[in-house]
């Protein structure tokens, strides 16, 4: 590949200090530092829920706070880190940030809807701001109905409007990524040149718009139902409430593969820098990211084993399921074989990125154990099912998310964090979150259900050990709060390629030019031409 | 394990089959974690930056790792399927002559009703070793029926009847959950399963009589709400006559059939409109909101009663 050197241009973030320049960008780059700054806010506001959720469950007796206000916890928790957080975590940001400047491209291909897309965001998220202070919802993040439509008293208009808008900002994010990613390639950028990063995202891209309406018009029928009357999903009034669910889980099924097909793009970055080799099976990868998006529309029932659905039905979806584990397989199987005999470097990004492999692979193999139908009858519902997403989405999406974060930092901010504390902090969070999460394996296996304010003593001592994981993982998330903000004024300069990646974006100053670009680069090979074996980087 | 005996006994018949599948899948996953786990950990170590070892050229894809990355998971996953499906199939299958007990949840408690009468709350009393079937409904909204130590799970659905069958195999007091979140005192929405010896659970019947047998409470109802003006040896109303109708097919006005269970019978009573039997004018009112739960249960069972008279001769 070319070099470029941008000579004079200022970079994106000296190109304009005032608010005004802010809110009014076009720059993709300062639309993903938008998001960013938007979605740690809704982070804390989840996490803070969480903290309380766990601080309640250290005794089996409801002492903190009453049920109601326990339900609107785990509601609000949900809602917040699904759609506010995790949905638009990796792509709006880091999405944003890169698919630009990994293609050769100055801008995506529409600037103004990106930064509508942000504004959408954050009046959906007002929304949900305005349910908080008025009382809070209590339906849980799966909106079940006749319970979300006809019983509960709590704000779920507000809160659905807040998800329905949200909606839109990841279709327009979706729809950006697409035609950018058609539109907008460099010279010589073809479609197998294109980084794993960015497949990935034209995969979660595609999930995004063809699921995301479906949301939409579910949310719009508990509306009609809960304010009209209308019957849709009560059966008092003639309505149904497995269709309910059916469109609930068309959508959420595949909205677990937007939260982790961006996480799989970051971390066959990161693996095959840190590696020095090529990734291996470039692209079997590509084939099984398309897969994974494609074959996860028709696993939605899988959610509904015990719901009333019928026995056969039930079977077709078991199956399904344990097809669309086989990519996600050969994606782990296809990691590890790029490490062998490559040249392995332990920096942050990369103790972030093994960190997602193992947590990963825990969340996908005990999706197995869901698939399975006769052991699902018993652990569905449990905390064995909390164990096992949040091992897939907090484990596996959260941890990329801070491998990206480690990763592109010095590309974002053009300053390198102390690496020692970033190993620290990687190390803090894997171990963190296994103290939090696989007590709550047991506990499900032995029968807890989710959603319990109180529950029998004897499942007391498993809460306690989650409940004290849950403060080491609350460490290993601030650490990098703490030393990145230093690294901000403080950090070594970090020059336009500190890690010696391949990548286009890599060949461009730190912080890049507003364009990006000094001059369309041209690309003339295969991505991740790293020497096998060959010498360090650096 | 003892200390969690009331939820992890392996208390019916499906428990211990339940469990051989989730020890397959612990060894398993265990295999797999652990395996890909040292794998990675060794690759890594052996060939970190700078390291002595031996590298030389990698190919950067290989057919035959593609084929075997393919073909291994799908043959296991395949027989877990497998294995998985017949059980849950199993699960499904009422066993005959189960002992049919009613369910009706609602926000926030388990009502039962016995056949012979007997009612209770969040608690359930059945005899050891006698196949049981649950026939469930929901007054409110969507609640779920789990018992741990049975290893059986089934959500309870306003507007429809769903069934759980299971066998007891263990005397004991097991716990029951609501599994689904259901509102404010979802986490209290609990109660006990008393399994019984066939000796203790009869002595329990007598101890507890309810008000005469459901079919009996049914019949009485039959009359009260009118039915029986339409439906009754003596009336001049073309109306079908309901003997022998239970578990037999039945022709529509539609030109489909269905099989005369509690369903239909229920759909019969509340929404008569939706399936006509074939040569009657659709004249029967809808009794929806006038019949409680427990009600539209003891007139199926009723109605039930008429067949099962029939077939003894
Ligand atoms: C006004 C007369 C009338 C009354 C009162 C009435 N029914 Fe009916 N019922 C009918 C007629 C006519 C049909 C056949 C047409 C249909 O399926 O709707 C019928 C059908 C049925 C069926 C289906 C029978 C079959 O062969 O498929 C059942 C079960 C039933 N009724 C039960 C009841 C019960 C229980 C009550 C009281 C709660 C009741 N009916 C009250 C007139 C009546
Ligand atoms: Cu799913
Ligand atoms: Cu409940």
């Amino acid at each position: 590949m070319t070099t470029i050197a941008a000579e004079g241009a200022p970079s994106y973030i000296s190109a304009g200090y005032t608010l005004r320049s802010w809110l009014t960008t076009r720059d993709h780059k300062r639309i993903a530092l938008l998001y960013g700054v938007s979605i740690l806010f809704f982070f804390l506001v989840a996490a803070a829920a969480a903290a309380m959720i766990r601080l309640e469950l250290l005794t089996p007796a409801g002492d903190l706070v009453d049920d109601d206000t326990y339900n609107k916890l785990f509601t609000v928790h949900g809602v917040v880190m699904v759609w506010f957080f995790l949905i638009p975590s990796i792509p709006s940001t880091f999405g944003n940030f890169l698919i630009p400047l990994m293609i050769g491209a100055k801008d995506v291909a529409f600037p103004r809807l990106n930064l509508a897309s942000w504004y959408i965001y954050t009046l959906g998220g007002l929304f949900v701001v305005v349910t908080l202070i008025a009382g809070g919802v209590d339906t849980g993040w799966t909106f079940y109905t006749p319970y979300t439509t006809m019983f509960s008293n709590s704000h779920v208009i507000l809160a659905v409007t807040g998800v329905f808008i949200v909606g839109f900002s990841s279709i327009f994010t979706g729809l950006n990524f697409i035609v950018t990613v058609h539109q907008m390639r460099a010279p010589g950028m073809t479609w197998f040149r294109l980084p794993l990063f960015v497949w990935a995202h034209y995969a979660t891209s595609l999930v995004m718009v063809l699921a995301t309406p479906v949301l939409a018009m579910t949310l719009a029928l508990i509306a009609i139902e809960r304010l009209l009357g209308v019957g849709i999903f009560d059966p008092a009034l003639g309505g149904d409430p497995l269709l309910f669910q059916h469109l609930f889980w068309f959508y959420s099924h595949p909205a677990v593969y937007i939260m982790i097909l961006p996480a799989m793009g970051v971390v066959s970055e990161v693996i095959t820098c840190f590696s020095r080799k090529p990734v291996f099976g470039y692209q079997f990868m590509v084939y099984s990211l398309l897969a994974i998006a494609a074959v996860g529309f028709m696993v939605w029932g899988h959610h509904m084993f015990v719901s009333g659905q019928s026995m056969y039905a039930g079977m077709v979806f078991s199956l399904l399921s344990f097809l669309v584990a086989i990519p996600s397989a050969i994606k782990v199987f296809n990691w590890t074989a790029t490490l062998y005999k490559g040249s392995v470097r332990f920096d942050a990004p990369m103790l972030y990125a093994l960190g997602f492999i193992g947590l990963f692979m825990m969340g996908g193999i005990t999706g197995i154990w869901l698939a399975a139908l006769a052991a699902d009858v018993h652990l569905t519902d449990t905390y064995f099912v909390v164990a096992h997403f949040h091992y897939i989405m907090v484990g596996g999406a959260v941890m990329a998310f801070f491998s990206a974060l480690h990763f592109w930092w010095p590309k974002v901010t053009g300053r390198l964090y102390p690496d020692g504390w970033a190993r620290a902090g990687a190390i803090v969070m894997f171990v963190g979150f296994n103290l939090t999460f696989f007590p709550q394996y047991i506990a499900g296996y032995l029968g807890m259900p989710r959603r319990y304010h109180v529950y029998p003593p004897e499942f007391q001592v498993l809460n306690v050990l989650s409940s004290g994981g849950a403060v080491v993982l609350g460490v290993g998330y601030l650490l990098p709060l703490l030393y990145l903000w230093w690294s901000l004024r403080r950090g070594r300069l970090a020059g336009a390629n500190p890690w010696g990646a391949t990548g286009l974006e890599w060949q461009t100053p730190s912080p890049p030019p507003t364009y990006n670009f000094a001059s369309a680069p041209r690309v003339e090979g295969p991505p991740y031409a790293y020497q096998a074996g060959g010498t360090d980087g650096r | 394990m003892s200390h969690f005996e009331r939820f992890i006994a392996e208390a019916s018949s499906a428990a211990g089959q339940t469990d051989a599948l989730l020890l397959a899948l612990t060894v398993v996953s265990v295999l797999v974690v652990g395996g890909i786990s040292l794998t990675i950990a060794v690759f890594a170590v052996r060939w970190h930056a700078g390291s002595k070892a031996p590298r030389g050229p990698v190919p950067d894809r290989s057919r035959v790792a593609e084929g075997l990355w393919i073909g291994i998971p799908l043959l296991v996953f395949l027989g877990i399927f497998i294995w998985a499906a017949v059980l849950f199939h199993q699960l499904r299958t009422p066993p005959p002559g189960a002992l049919a007990i009613d369910v009706v949840a609602k926000q926030w408690m388990w009502k039962i009703q016995h056949p012979d009468g007997q009612r209770e709350i969040n608690e359930l009393h059945i005899p050891v070793n006698r196949p049981i079937e649950l026939v469930m409904t929901s007054q409110d909204v969507i609640h779920s029926f789990f018992v741990p130590a049975f290893r059986i799970k089934q959500d309870v659905l306003p507007g429809r009847y769903t069934t759980l069958s299971f066998t007891p195999i263990r005397t004991g007091r097991y716990q029951l959950f609501c599994a689904e979140f259901c509102g404010t005192n979802h986490s209290e929405m609990r109660g006990t399963v008393i399994v019984m010896s066939p000796s203790a659970f009869s002595d329990w019947l007598a101890a507890n009589p309810g008000e005469g047998s459901l079919a009996d409470q049914g019949a009485a109802l039959f009359r009260e709400y009118g039915c029986s003006g339409c439906h009754g040896a003596s009336s001049t109303v073309h109306a079908p006559k309901l003997n022998g109708l239970y578990g037999h097919p039945v022709m529509l006005a539609n030109g489909t059939q269905v099989t005369a269970d509690a369903r239909y019978i229920r759909d019969s009573i509340l929404l008569p409109a939706s399936q006509v039997a074939a040569g009657y004018t659709p004249i029967m009112p809808s009794f929806k909101g006038q019949v409680s739960e427990e009600d539209i249960l003891k007139l199926v069972a009723y109605i039930r009663s008429l067949s099962v008279a029939e077939n003894q001769p």
